[in-house]
């Protein structure tokens, strides 16, 4: 019987980071026990709604030193809770701290870890996506624990209505585990609905030429309403719009309704995070950008032209 | 200060990729250095023109990769490693940080630099692996770095914006595409690149066996996914906004 274990990060109020319900779904769905493990201010809290979606078990700390932090601490607690309990698999949201976290345990353990895990086959095999999503890629792991990170959205999230036992987690974290110091958070609290939940996702990328043509994207999803706005790895470094923005490999997976590329090449990179969509609109003025071939209506032409036309048009339909 | 670069050498990202069985085909293939490693390299200059020191590249890949070295060289670099083994043409993850923390374990270092990901295997786990092996802290996703004497300061992207996060030497960083704009090599520094040392190691020479580069995980099937058809492709006549907005509206999204 596989034992799956689920790493969930949570936010000091005690929310936790929808990619581990995701997850803890997917693993009720398998044979065996479901367990999760939650460190860090708001965690006992968290373990009510871990429990509602599948895990039997939490082992939970609300230690400051979880957040404060990086990375090392809860390696060290996973690592010391993998040895007294022996869980085959442990699965992991592909965010930022986790696949560092997931990375640093595969060291000590000496097992395997697969990142831009797409769909989880079995206790040792799991599949990923290449070439943009073209081709699938399934592969075998040997190991014990076998370490999977996952990308966001690779599953519905659903809960099942349990409650789990809540173990508290107690274990020595060394000092050399406390170096590296979070001493400044700046996050930017995003008006308007977040890129993971909008039902329409207007994206830029070079082909608006400058960045003060942003603000067109952002007409447009005031007209429509509810819409938000993206961006592509090549207008976020240079400076264009916030990395909060990004979709694609390194940035968001969304999966609206519509999603409009505007000026966006269609780079394997970026398709991988807004294939999910259900409808595709691509403008771009080269009729050979890759964007076309994965979209339901491409308009060849100039989006500068083509932008203030669709948001007059969408003001007045609505009147 | 002493910085160590991880540099890899990967399959001209601008060419199709070609498969060899169920890999990515790397040898007899165009290669080049990994152009996201190219900020490893910038970052790792500029810290060492405002604070001394000396940048080593790393490298672990087949004899072809000494060509992404010499390139981190004629950017500036000083000197470069390379380990290359036949018992390490299928290494994962896992294996390539060993591998490259026992060949950076062998002298002593300050920084240890690499980029977020790879751009031909973007596992984006090998650099904290690597951390974890040579028993120093991590911070991934370096957006802005200040060193100062002692530690280093780091703006670390997040997801929603970015932490500060302080640190003593010696540790990882991995660097973002926005941390720096790398230079190119000057003609200069081509030329002098052809004499600076390029140290040639063996599983062997770093002590390590066959067994413990051993793989743990290897592709069974590769499978075409369904694939989205293209829709209708138009030429705007000036209708191009009328057109979005009617479709917008079948999708009952306005
Ligand atoms: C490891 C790695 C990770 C990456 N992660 C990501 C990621 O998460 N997200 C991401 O987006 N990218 C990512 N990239 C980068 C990716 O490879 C591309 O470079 C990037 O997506 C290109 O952005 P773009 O489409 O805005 O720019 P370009 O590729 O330059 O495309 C601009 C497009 O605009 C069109 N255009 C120009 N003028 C007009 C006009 N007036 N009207 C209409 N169209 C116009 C052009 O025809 C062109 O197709 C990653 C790359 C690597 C190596
Ligand atoms: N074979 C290698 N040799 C040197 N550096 C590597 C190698 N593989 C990965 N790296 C470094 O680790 C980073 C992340 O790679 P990856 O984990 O493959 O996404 C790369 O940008 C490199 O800096």
């Amino acid at each position: 019987m596989t034992t799956t274990w689920v790493f969930a990060e949570v936010g000091a109020e005690g929310k936790v980071e929808p990619g581990a319900l995701e997850l803890l779904t997917k693993a009720r769905s398998m044979d065996g026990d479901v367990a999760a493990v939650v460190l860090g201010p708001g965690a006992t809290e968290a373990a009510t709604q871990l429990g509602e979606f599948g895990a039997t078990t939490v082992y939970a700390s609300d230690d400051p030193v979880y957040s404060d932090h990086v990375a090392q601490p809860v390696t060290e607690a996973l690592y010391q809770l993998q040895q007294q309990h022996s869980p085959d698999l442990i699965l992991f949201s592909m965010t930022y701290d986790s696949r560092d976290i997931a990375g640093r345990l595969s060291a000590k353990t000496g097992s395997p870890v697969m990142s831009n895990v797409t769909d989880i086959l079995g206790p040792d095999k799991a599949r990923t996506a290449i070439f943009g999503g073209t081709t699938l890629v399934d592969v075998e792991l040997q190991g014990s624990p076998i370490l999977l990170v996952v990308r966001p959205k690779s599953f519905a999230a659903e809960a099942s209505g349990g409650q789990a036992n809540v173990v508290p987690v107690e274990v020595q974290i060394p000092e050399t585990a406390l170096k590296a110091v979070r001493v400044e958070r700046h996050e930017e609290t995003a008006t308007g609905p977040k890129l993971e939940d909008a039902a329409v996702i207007i994206a830029g990328g070079r082909g608006l030429q400058e960045a003060d043509n942003f603000k067109l994207l952002d007409e447009l999803a005031a007209a429509i309403g509810g819409a938000a706005v993206g961006a592509t790895r090549a207008v976020v470094d240079a400076g264009w719009v916030p990395y909060s923005m990004q979709i694609g490999q390194t940035g968001k997976t969304v999966k609206p309704g519509v999603y409009i590329a505007v000026g966006i090449s269609g780079a394997t990179q970026h398709i991988v995070g807004m294939k999910g969509a259900k409808k595709i609109i691509a403008i771009n003025k080269d009729e050979d950008a890759p964007i076309f071939q994965i979209a339901d209506l491409g308009i060849v032409g100039d989006a500068l032209k083509i932008l203030p036309q669709v948001t007059e048009e969408v003001k007045a339909r609505k009147g | 200060m002493n910085i160590v670069v991880c540099v890899k050498h990967i399959p001209d990202p601008n060419l199709p990729p070609q498969l060899d069985g169920h890999r990515l085909k790397r040898e007899g293939v165009q290669g080049v250095l990994d152009p996201g490693d190219e900020f490893g390299v910038e970052a790792g200059l500029q810290l060492k023109e405002a604070h001394g020191g000396e940048v080593t590249l790393v490298s672990m890949g087949p004899p072809a990769a000494a060509e992404a070295i010499r390139k981190g060289l004629s950017m500036g670099a000083d000197k470069g490693i390379l380990v290359s083994d036949d018992a390490l043409q299928e290494a994962d993850a896992l294996a390539t940080a060993r591998v490259l923390a026992a060949a950076i374990g062998r002298q002593p270092f300050d920084l240890v630099v690499a980029g977020v990901e790879s751009t031909d295997g973007y596992t984006g786990t090998m650099p904290s692996t690597l951390a974890e092996f040579l028993d120093i802290p991590q911070i991934t996703f370096a957006k802005h770095l200040e060193p100062s004497d002692g530690s280093i300061t780091v703006q670390r992207q997040t997801a929603e914006g970015y932490h500060v996060v302080e640190c003593p030497f010696p540790l990882l960083i991995t660097v973002t595409a926005g941390v720096n704009e790398p230079r190119y090599a000057s003609f200069k520094g081509i030329m002098s690149a052809k004499k600076k040392p390029v140290e040639q190691l063996s599983l062997s020479d770093l002590g390590l066996s066959g067994d413990d580069v051993a793989r743990k995980q290897s592709v069974v099937e590769l499978v075409p996914a369904e694939e989205r058809k293209a829709g209708e492709v138009v030429r705007d006549d000036g209708d191009g906004g009328r057109r979005v907005t009617a479709f917008l509206a079948d999708a009952k999204v306005i």
